[in-house]
């Protein structure tokens, strides 16, 4: 799924990155722990996350993962959309809830990584 | 090639910012996405272990044609029993650690999951000392 058909379908807001939203997601993964996020090996992988800081944005650089949903209303940084714009990230804030994005993006066919 | 950069202790805000450059050297290299990701997703766990527990420490970067080698050397309280440090879920990380997303007792064993090999050695109140290893560009089998 493309991250700009995710934005449309959440309602959401694209923060930094919208250049690249015909980019393809296959995978999601939810997790406010970055550690957890540092032991996957998934390609294409969405991660959908509470935790709004700089180490979010490098866990995502790191592990190669080209677009981040910040949930439960949580603001990004100025600094934030400074990492991911040198990164090629894409960042999205979503005024629901965790579960909720999930759902959504669920039914709508992206995949859990386990 | 050899690459240095300084980690400052506690500072969360650069967390990273040694790994990011040396990500970006592997890539201008053309070394292989699936080899840099292992590099620099154990490197940062390392590095982010500096920034949680150390008071700083000095990474060096030695890259060639077939190896990535990586000594992180700090100056801090050391780790007391390494063995111990090593086991999945055991951590001494501040709450400030996990709420920058850490702390969780998953790094040490991340990051010898990501690496072909791994030696730790440290000094209680001098400081730890980590090289990871991870060779690059072999022929797949």
């Amino acid at each position: 799924m493309k991250i700009s058909e995710i934005v449309s379908l959440l309602n959401a807001t694209m923060v930094c990155g919208r250049e690249l939203g015909e980019r393809e997601v296959e995978y999601g993964f939810a997790s406010d722990l970055m550690s957890d996020v540092l032991t996957l090996e998934t390609d294409n992988l969405l991660l959908i996350t509470g935790l709004a800081n700089n180490q979010a944005v490098r866990t995502a650089e790191m592990s190669d993962i080209p677009c981040i949903i910040f949930v439960r209303n949580k603001k990004v940084t100025q600094e934030m959309i400074e990492l991911a714009v040198e990164s090629n990230i894409t960042l999205i804030e979503y005024s629901s809830s965790m579960f909720k994005a999930i759902a959504i993006l669920s039914q709508a066919g992206i995949k859990p990584v386990f | 090639m050899v690459f240095e950069f300084e980690v400052q202790g506690g500072d969360f805000a650069t967390a990273g910012n040694a790994s990011s450059q040396i990500k970006k050297i592997l890539k201008q290299l053309n070394v292989d996405h699936r080899d840099i990701k292992r590099i620099v997703v154990a490197l940062y766990e390392a590095e982010v272990n500096i920034v949680a527990h150390a008071f700083k420490g000095r990474i060096i970067a030695n890259i060639d044609t077939s190896e990535v080698r990586i000594r992180l050397v700090d100056e801090g309280p050391g780790i007391p029993d390494i063995e111990l440090a090593m086991q999945q879920g055991y951590s001494t990380a501040s709450s400030e650690v996990r709420e920058m997303g850490f702390g969780a007792g998953m790094g040490l064993p991340n990051m010898k999951k990501n690496t072909d090999e791994m030696h730790v050695t440290s000094v209680v109140d001098k400081g730890t000392t980590v090289e990871l290893i991870v060779f690059i560009n072999q022929p797949t089998t």
